[in-house]
C-alpha cells in the first residue's frame, strides 16, 4: 500500500482529517504573569510564583494575548464571544507545576470560522470549530540510559515555557487528503505570520499540530474510527504522517479489520506511526471554571478597533498580485503566501521592475537558490536585494545582459557578495550589441562557412541558427543573439 | 436525593490510594457534598443565566510589560531534587 496515490485511494475510500494547531503567541510576557516569554533562555530564569503555581498567587490575563487571539479569530472569520470563560484542565504530569493548565472549555473566545485552501487550483473551505486561549506547559527532558521516554530513569523540567500564551485552532473534520492538510497548515501559518501574532517556527515549537484522521468507504457519511497523531514538527511531517496513517487504515479495512481509537506517535526517521500506550481514563481532565479568573468580557468597540487594524491577508494579497501585476496563480501563491516574499516583490516592483519578470525570477532562479541553501527571503534580501534584482532586470531589458548572462551574474553576486555592476564588468558578462564588433564576427563566420551560407540562400531557414551559434561561440557568449540574427539576415540578403 | 459516587474512579483520577475505611468514609462525605450541590439546581430558575463567578467583577487585563522573575536559585529552593538549574522529577510513567 505504501506509496499508493491519493487518487487511487480516493476512489475507494474517503479520508477524513481534522487538525488541532497550537500557536505560541509572540507577546513580551507570559499569559498570566509578567515573566518574559522568550525562546532559548537559561532554564528556570523566567519563572515566578504565578507560573510556578505557588499557593496564594493569582493569574491576571495579558491584554496583548487577548488582542492577538481576537486578531486570529477575526482573520479566520470567527464570531468573537462577548463573554468567554477560562477553565482548569486537570492532569498529572510535571510539565505544569500547578497540576492543571488554564484553558477554555465550553465558552472559547472565538467560534465558527473558516479557512479556504487551494489544492491543484481547486479551492475548498475548511471549517474552524473554535479558537481558544490557554497557556503552554514547561519543557520536560527525559534522562537516563537511552533518553527514550519508556526507559528514562528520571526527567528534568524547565518552566520557562510554562504559562506562555498559547492559542489552539481547531478545524472541523473537513480536510479530505494529506495534501489538503498541508495546504491548510501552510495557509494558517501564512495568516499568523501576516497578523504578526506568532513566530510560527515549527522547528522551535511555536507552531505545533496534532491530527485526527479516519478513513471511511467512499460515499459513506458515517465517520470511521478516529486516530490522533502527535509529534508533527513540520508541514512535511504532517503530510507524511497522514499519508502513512491513511494507507495503514485503508489496508486494515481492506483486510476486513478495523482501526482502534488511539493516539499514535509519528516517527520522523521511519516515516511511520506507532501507538502511544495511554489509559483512556487519563483523558478525564475534570474541567471546571477557573475560580481565580472572572469571565472574560470583551468590549465590542475594542473588537471593532482590532478588526480595523487587520493587515492584508495572504489570500487577498495573492488575489491582488494576480489582478494588479498579472501574476499566474502558481506565481501568486509562491510570492503572496510568504509575507517576506511579498515584501521583496513589492520593493522590486516599486523600483520600476515589471511584475511578471520579478515573479518569474522569484519563482525560478531565486526559489531554486532558497531551496538549495535553505535560506529565507529575508536572508536572500541581504545577499541579493530587491534593488539588485530590479537593476538586473533593467540591464536585461536594455540588452546589456543576455538571459544566460543575467543568470550567471545572479549566481556570482550571491556567491561572492560583490555588487552586480562589478561582477558584470569583471567577468565580461556585458552583452555585445555594438554593431561594428558584431559585424566583424558575422563577416568572419560567413567567410568561413560557405556551405551553410549556400544552404541558407537556397531557402534552408533553419541553417541560420547554426550560423548564429558560430557567432555566439566566437563572442564567448557575449554577443546579443537577437542582434546577431538580424545582422546575419541582412548580410546574407546582400548579393 | 442520594447521589451515587464511584469513589474508586475519583481516587484514581486524583492519584490517591485509599484504605477500605477511607473509601467508605469519603464516599459518604462526597455523596453528602454532591447532594448539597444538587439542591442548588432545585432552586435555580429558568430566568437566571448560568454563571461561573458569583462576584460581578469587570474583566481585569494586564499590560504586556515584563516584571522581574525570581530566577533559578529561588525557584529551585524548595525543589525536592534538582540537576543544575532544572527540577529533577521521578521517571514519568502512565498509571497502572
Amino acid at each position: 500500500m505504501a506509496g499508493a496515490s491519493t487518487t487511487a485511494v480516493a476512489q475507494e475510500f474517503e479520508t477524513v482529517i481534522g487538525l488541532e494547531c497550537h500557536v505560541e503567541l509572540s507577546t513580551t510576557t507570559k499569559m498570566f504573569c509578567g515573566c518574559r516569554n522568550e525562546f532559548g533562555a537559561p532554564p528556570n530564569t523566567n519563572v515566578c510564583p504565578v507560573c510556578l503555581g505557588h499557593p496564594g498567587s493569582l493569574p491576571v490575563p495579558n491584554e496583548r494575548a487577548i488582542e492577538y487571539i481576537v486578531r486570529i479569530g477575526l482573520a479566520l472569520g470567527c464570531d468573537i464571544a462577548p463573554r468567554s470563560l477560562f477553565h482548569r484542565k486537570n492532569y498529572f504530569y510535571p510539565d505544569m507545576p500547578k497540576n492543571f493548565q488554564i484553558s477554555q472549555y465550553d465558552l472559547p473566545v472565538c467560534v465558527g470560522g473558516h479557512l479556504d485552501v487551494e489544492v491543484d487550483e481547486h479551492v475548498r473551505r475548511i471549517g474552524i470549530t473554535r479558537v481558544h486561549m490557554e497557556e503552554d506547559t514547561g519543557k520536560t527532558t527525559h534522562a537516563g540510559v537511552t533518553g527514550r521516554i519508556g526507559q528514562a530513569e528520571y526527567a528534568l523540567v524547565d518552566y520557562n515555557r510554562a504559562g506562555v500564551p498559547l492559542v489552539e485552532v481547531v478545524s472541523e473534520p473537513d480536510i479530505r487528503s494529506p495534501e489538503e492538510a498541508r495546504a491548510y497548515l501552510t495557509e494558517l501559518r501564512a495568516i499568523l505570520e501576516a497578523l504578526g501574532v506568532s513566530d510560527v517556527r515549527m522547528e522551535e515549537g511555536s507552531l505545533r499540530c496534532d491530527a485526527n484522521v479516519s478513513v471511511r468507504p467512499a460515499g459513506s457519511h458515517e465517520l470511521g474510527v478516529k486516530v490522533e497523531i502527535k509529534n508533527l514538527n513540520s508541514i512535511r511531517s504532517l503530510e507524511r504522517a497522514l499519508s502513512h496513517e491513511r494507507d495503514r487504515q485503508v489496508e486494515l479495512l481492506r483486510a476486513g479489520g478495523r482501526p482502534v481509537q488511539e493516539t499514535r506517535h509519528f516517527d520522523e526517521e521511519t516515516g511511520t506511526t506507532h501507538p502511544l500506550r495511554s489509559k483512556e481514563e487519563a483523558f478525564d481532565y475534570r474541567y471546571f471554571p477557573e475560580p481565580d479568573l472572572p469571565p472574560l468580557e470583551l468590549d465590542p468597540a475594542w473588537i471593532e478597533a482590532i478588526r480595523a487594524t487587520l493587515p492584508e491577508l495572504p489570500a487577498a494579497r495573492r488575489d491582488r498580485l494576480r489582478r494588479e501585476h498579472g501574476l499566474r496563480p502558481e506565481q501568486a501563491s509562491i510570492v503572496g503566501s510568504d509575507a517576506r516574499a511579498a515584501e521583496y516583490f513589492e520593493r522590486a516592483v516599486a523600483l520600476g521592475a515589471p511584475g511578471p519578470a520579478v515573479a518569474r525570477w522569484m519563482t525560478q532562479d531565486l526559489a531554486a537558490y532558497l531551496n538549495r541553501t535553505g535560506e529565507g527571503w529575508e536572508e536572500l534580501a541581504k545577499r541579493f536585494s530587491p534593488e539588485a534584482l530590479a537593476d538586473l532586470l533593467r540591464r536585461s531589458e536594455e540588452g546589456e545582459l543576455s538571459s544566460t548572462g543575467a543568470k550567471a551574474a545572479f549566481e556570482l553576486v550571491v556567491e561572492t557578495g560583490r555588487p552586480l555592476g562589478e561582477v558584470i564588468e569583471e567577468r565580461g558578462l556585458r552583452q555585445v550589441s555594438d554593431t561594428s564588433q558584431l559585424e566583424a564576427w558575422v563577416d568572419e563566420v560567413i567567410a568561413e562557412n560557405p556551405r551553410l551560407v549556400e544552404q541558407f540562400r537556397g531557402g534552408k531557414e533553419g541553417v541560420l541558427n547554426a550560423l548564429v551559434g558560430q557567432v555566439m561561440k566566437r563572442s564567448a557568449g557575449s554577443a546579443n543573439p537577437q542582434a546577431v540574427s538580424e545582422l546575419l539576415r541582412s548580410r546574407l540578403a546582400e548579393p | 436525593m442520594p447521589v451515587d459516587i464511584d469513589i474508586d474512579h475519583v481516587a484514581r483520577l486524583a492519584r490517591l490510594e485509599l484504605s477500605d475505611e477511607e473509601r467508605e468514609r469519603l464516599r459518604a462525605q462526597l455523596s453528602l457534598i454532591l447532594e448539597h450541590a444538587a439542591k442548588v439546581s432545585e432552586v435555580a430558575t429558568a430566568d437566571v443565566p448560568p454563571t461561573a463567578s458569583a462576584i460581578p467583577r469587570p474583566t481585569v487585563l494586564r499590560p504586556d510589560v515584563p516584571t522581574p522573575s525570581m530566577g533559578p536559585e529561588e525557584a529551585l529552593a524548595n525543589a525536592p531534587d534538582r540537576e543544575d538549574d532544572r527540577f529533577r522529577v521521578p521517571r514519568i510513567v502512565e498509571v497502572e
